[in-house]
């Protein structure tokens, strides 16, 4: 049976819970499907920082059926940034391909919005690439809208202005 | 950011025919409801029915049903048959001053926002925020106090 069989047949299957290092394996190699990038040494740190020391501030979850992880989420409680009141931030979400349209997006997204509630705020962000319209859109899909802030960048390789 | 009168009526007559799926919406209650014109509005639905995003029915019962993929259909794909939004850029004249092409560098950046925007937000979305908007107005008017 396919995955993406087992989940659609199974919809109340799905186990979402704290990240631990024996998914690390599985959440490097989604993400690198999902993104094209392997990136072994960024996750084993993250999971150093977000999964193994898992506080209310940081929350790293993945979305598990049988045997299967099929997404992950991580984000954390950050404190006021640029003048910012306390809000969740989500920094990283992923489902695998053939397990997207059954609402594993929407129930890692709750979860984690739940352990923002717990750490005590009432707001979550995100921030994202303006082209990635897959994830905009599904973040959109939950309600979110334009936040009051402006994300700037600058090339450090150009002349100083 | 402001759409075109055309784009703006499409939008809104995507919105209530999509928004209405238990029924075929008529042109006049389109065209009263927005305060239009039926020969303006009629063009726009004929607009949206080439992009087989609406079909019209004739006869009693007769209207207008949205037949696209709400959950795929974004505002962009809509606004995009009816005028472009700063694709490729804004141009910049041969010869233009050093003003100019500052100008057109901050211009095609609230460009580049509005079309990401527009592109992010699909028909799904919009009749979802549709639905709490009236819900927080019907919240608001139950606690205002009765005269």
């Amino acid at each position: 049976m396919s995955t993406k069989a087992s989940v659609r047949e199974q919809p109340g299957s799905i186990q979402i819970r704290p990240a631990q290092a024996s998914d690390l394996g599985d959440i490097i190699a989604l993400d690198a499907e999902v993104t094209g990038l392997e990136k072994t040494d960024y996750w084993y740190e993250l999971f150093h920082r977000y999964g193994a020391s898992h506080t209310r501030q940081r929350v790293f979850l993945v979305a598990e059926s049988g045997a299967v992880l099929e997404g992950f989420i991580i984000g954390e409680v950050r404190d006021w940034e640029f003048g910012s009141p306390p809000c969740g931030w989500v920094f990283g979400i992923a489902v695998r391909p053939d397990s997207r349209q059954h609402g594993l997006g929407t129930r890692l997204l709750e979860a984690i919005c739940e352990g923002f509630r717990h750490a005590g705020v009432n707001k979550v962000r995100t921030l994202t690439a303006r082209e990635d319209s897959l994830v905009l859109s599904f973040f959109r899909s939950q309600g979110m809208m334009a936040a009051p802030v402006i994300a700037l960048e600058k090339d450090l390789a150009e002349p100083r202005t | 950011m402001k759409l075109q009168k055309s784009t703006r009526l499409a939008l809104c007559s995507v919105l209530e025919i999509a928004g209405n799926p238990e029924r075929a919406l008529s042109a006049s209650e389109i065209a009263q409801k927005y305060g239009v014109s039926m020969h303006h509005l009629s063009k726009v639905l004929r607009e949206l029915g080439r992009a087989e995003i609406v079909e019209s029915a004739r006869g009693v019962g007769g209207g207008y049903r949205f037949i696209g993929n709400a959950k795929r259909l974004t505002l962009m794909d809509v606004i995009g048959l009816f005028e472009a939004i700063g694709g490729g850029g804004r141009d910049v004249p041969d010869g233009a001053t050093e003003v100019e092409r500052a100008l057109a560098t901050v211009l095609s950046e609230i460009d580049e926002n509005a079309r990401a925007t527009f592109r992010s937000v699909t028909l799904d979305t919009m009749l979802k925020l549709i639905q709490f908007q009236l819900r927080m107005d019907n919240k608001s008017a139950a606690m205002e106090p009765s005269r």
